[in-house]
């Protein structure tokens, strides 16, 4: 009889564990829904847009910048040693910009900038959560999720691509400083051996990760800031949430991704 | 004013309204009327419903059961949306949005909002409210966090009346203020209300602001309207819950351990 107790006790506690998971699961999705759909639907706050757009693209640019040009110039180090094993050094130039072009540039910004933005968002919005300011805005017949919520989304889905570009440039550049200076490569060969196997499609391909990146980023936010808990644990949690799960589901979207933009 | 059916139907009416989070019931059947013009104030120890009855009119909180009658409809997203475009209220903490300057957070409707005015002439409405409850021009200019409670308060409450609302609801107004303050904030809240001719609902357990603000008073408990009538009628009622709550008596039907 105990242990029939302890079984159902157990499977109760899976079947907990996975309602929750479901439920947070819809909970997330018709909130990506409905946040989505109200950049498309007047009225729009466009001065709010801009404030985002700044704040999330504009302010990251250092954090985004210096990842970038530390890890191109890693990558440059680690592919010509790799590379010098089988006389390969010549192909730094080009795996290095394929490299931060495809993946490291918008994977690692896309961490950074959760680290930076998603933080940030939730902490803000949970903070308007608990102090009821939130609610004040529907009082004041604006829709917090047209007002909060959408410009943040869409300031972070356009402005990731242009972070992420910006990082693949320097992240080359980053390759190129070490390529020159410390291994010997001439400054024209080098950019005219990236130039000659970058292929637009891989800049393209690394730019909708990025913008697909932004959206998780903001959204994670959003939803972990607008749904806080109360007083500053509430907003607390909410903070840890959205970095953590902003930057699983970058690392999860970006296989997915991968798979879908190189396979074919 | 009695409780014979008002001529014309209630500007707000709430009937069997019912609420529970998980096991706890909030609120258990939840009948009042609000006239057309009426100081409606609802009172009620913490905890037991006078917030949620708030947010269910606003639509902030959905009931599980009952209805909610704006103007004898029932109420909908969209008459919601009516109700709230000529609806101001203040908020027990202020609510005030700290990215946004004094007068850009009193101006807030008239920037955003459909009737959207030109930033001039909202900054001078603004400053105009400001002055109204007795706060001057240079605190325009000024971020919330930089005001005492008592001067947010006040901003809340010019932010609430600043597009001349129909309708506006005071959560707790007095709470966090010393009794001067709270005196100055319930007075100017009875003279805003009767100036701009005002459904006003107001949620307390100040028995101060009771009997500066009201018309009509509701004692709400354990979820329920437990005893509704004017003013004037509540020293009078004998009803012991009522009696126990207005004298602040730690010892009657009310537990004191909630």
């Amino acid at each position: 009889m105990i242990v029939l107790t302890s079984v159902a006790a157990f499977l109760a506690a899976i079947g907990a564990t996975a309602l929750g998971l479901c439920r947070a699961t819809g909970a997330l999705t018709l909130f990506a829904l409905s946040g989505a759909s109200h950049i498309f639907r007047p009225p729009w706050y466009p001065a709010e847009f801009a404030r985002q757009f700044l704040r999330i693209g504009y302010f990251s640019l250092p954090v985004v910048g210096m990842t970038a040009l530390f890890t191109g110039g890693a990558l440059a180090l680690q592919i010509y040693s790799g590379g010098a094993r089988f006389n390969a050094e010549s192909v730094v130039p080009s795996i290095v910009a394929i490299g931060m072009v495809r993946e490291l540039g918008p994977v690692l910004g896309g961490l950074m900038v959760a680290g930076r933005v998603s933080a940030s968002v939730a902490a803000e919005l949970g903070t308007m959560r608990v102090t009821e300011q939130i609610d004040a805005l529907t009082t004041l017949s604006t829709n917090p999720m047209k007002y909060l919520v959408a410009p943040r989304l869409l300031a972070a889905t356009i402005a990731m691509p242009i972070l992420a570009f910006v990082g693949d440039v320097i992240g080359i550049m980053g390759g190129f400083l070490v390529g020159v200076t410390r291994l010997n490569f001439a400054p024209s060969a080098y950019i005219r051996n990236t130039e000659q196997y970058l292929t637009g499609d891989d800049i393209v391909s690394g730019l909708i990760k990025a913008a697909a990146f932004g959206f998780i980023i903001a959204l994670m936010g959003c939803y972990q800031g607008y749904n806080s808990g109360r007083g500053a644990q509430g907003v607390g949690a909410a903070t840890t949430n959205a970095v953590v799960s902003a930057s699983i589901l970058i690392l999860a979207a970006n296989y997915i991704l991968t798979e879908a933009l190189f396979s074919s | 004013m009695t409780d014979a059916n008002p001529p014309a139907p209630s500007r707000i009416a709430l009937k069997g309204v019912r609420k529970s989070f998980g096991p706890k019931h909030v609120l258990r059947g939840v009948d009042l009327d609000v006239a057309k013009g009426e100081s409606m104030v609802i009172i009620g120890g913490s905890g037991t419903g006078k917030s949620v009855t708030l947010k269910c009119v606003l639509g902030i909180i959905e009931p599980d059961a009952g209805e909610i009658l704006i103007n004898g409809a029932r109420a909908t997203a969209r008459n919601r949306e009516a109700l709230l475009s000529r609806f101001g209220m203040l908020f027990q903490g202020g609510a005030l949005f700290d990215s946004m300057l004094v007068w850009e957070n009193v101006a807030f409707r008239m920037r955003h909002g459909a009737h959207r005015r030109p930033r001039a002439e909202a900054r001078e409405i603004a400053i105009e409210k400001l002055r109204r409850v007795g706060l001057t021009p240079e605190t325009a200019d000024l971020f919330p966090a930089e005001l005492s409670g008592g001067m947010q308060k006040r901003v809340g409450l010019a932010r609430a009346i600043a597009t001349d609302p129909e309708i506006i609801f005071f959560d707790e107004p007095t709470t966090g203020l010393d009794p001067i303050m709270a005196g100055v904030i319930n007075e100017l809240i009875r003279e805003l209300v009767t100036e701009i001719g005002a459904t006003a609902m107001t949620i307390t357990h100040d028995m101060t602001s009771v009997r500066a603000i009201a018309d009509r008073v509701a004692m709400i408990h354990e979820g329920e309207i437990r005893w509704q009538g004017a003013v004037g009628e509540l020293d009078a009622t004998e009803d012991p819950y009522v009696s126990q709550f207005i004298h602040g008596r730690a010892e009657g039907p009310i537990a004191a351990i909630r």
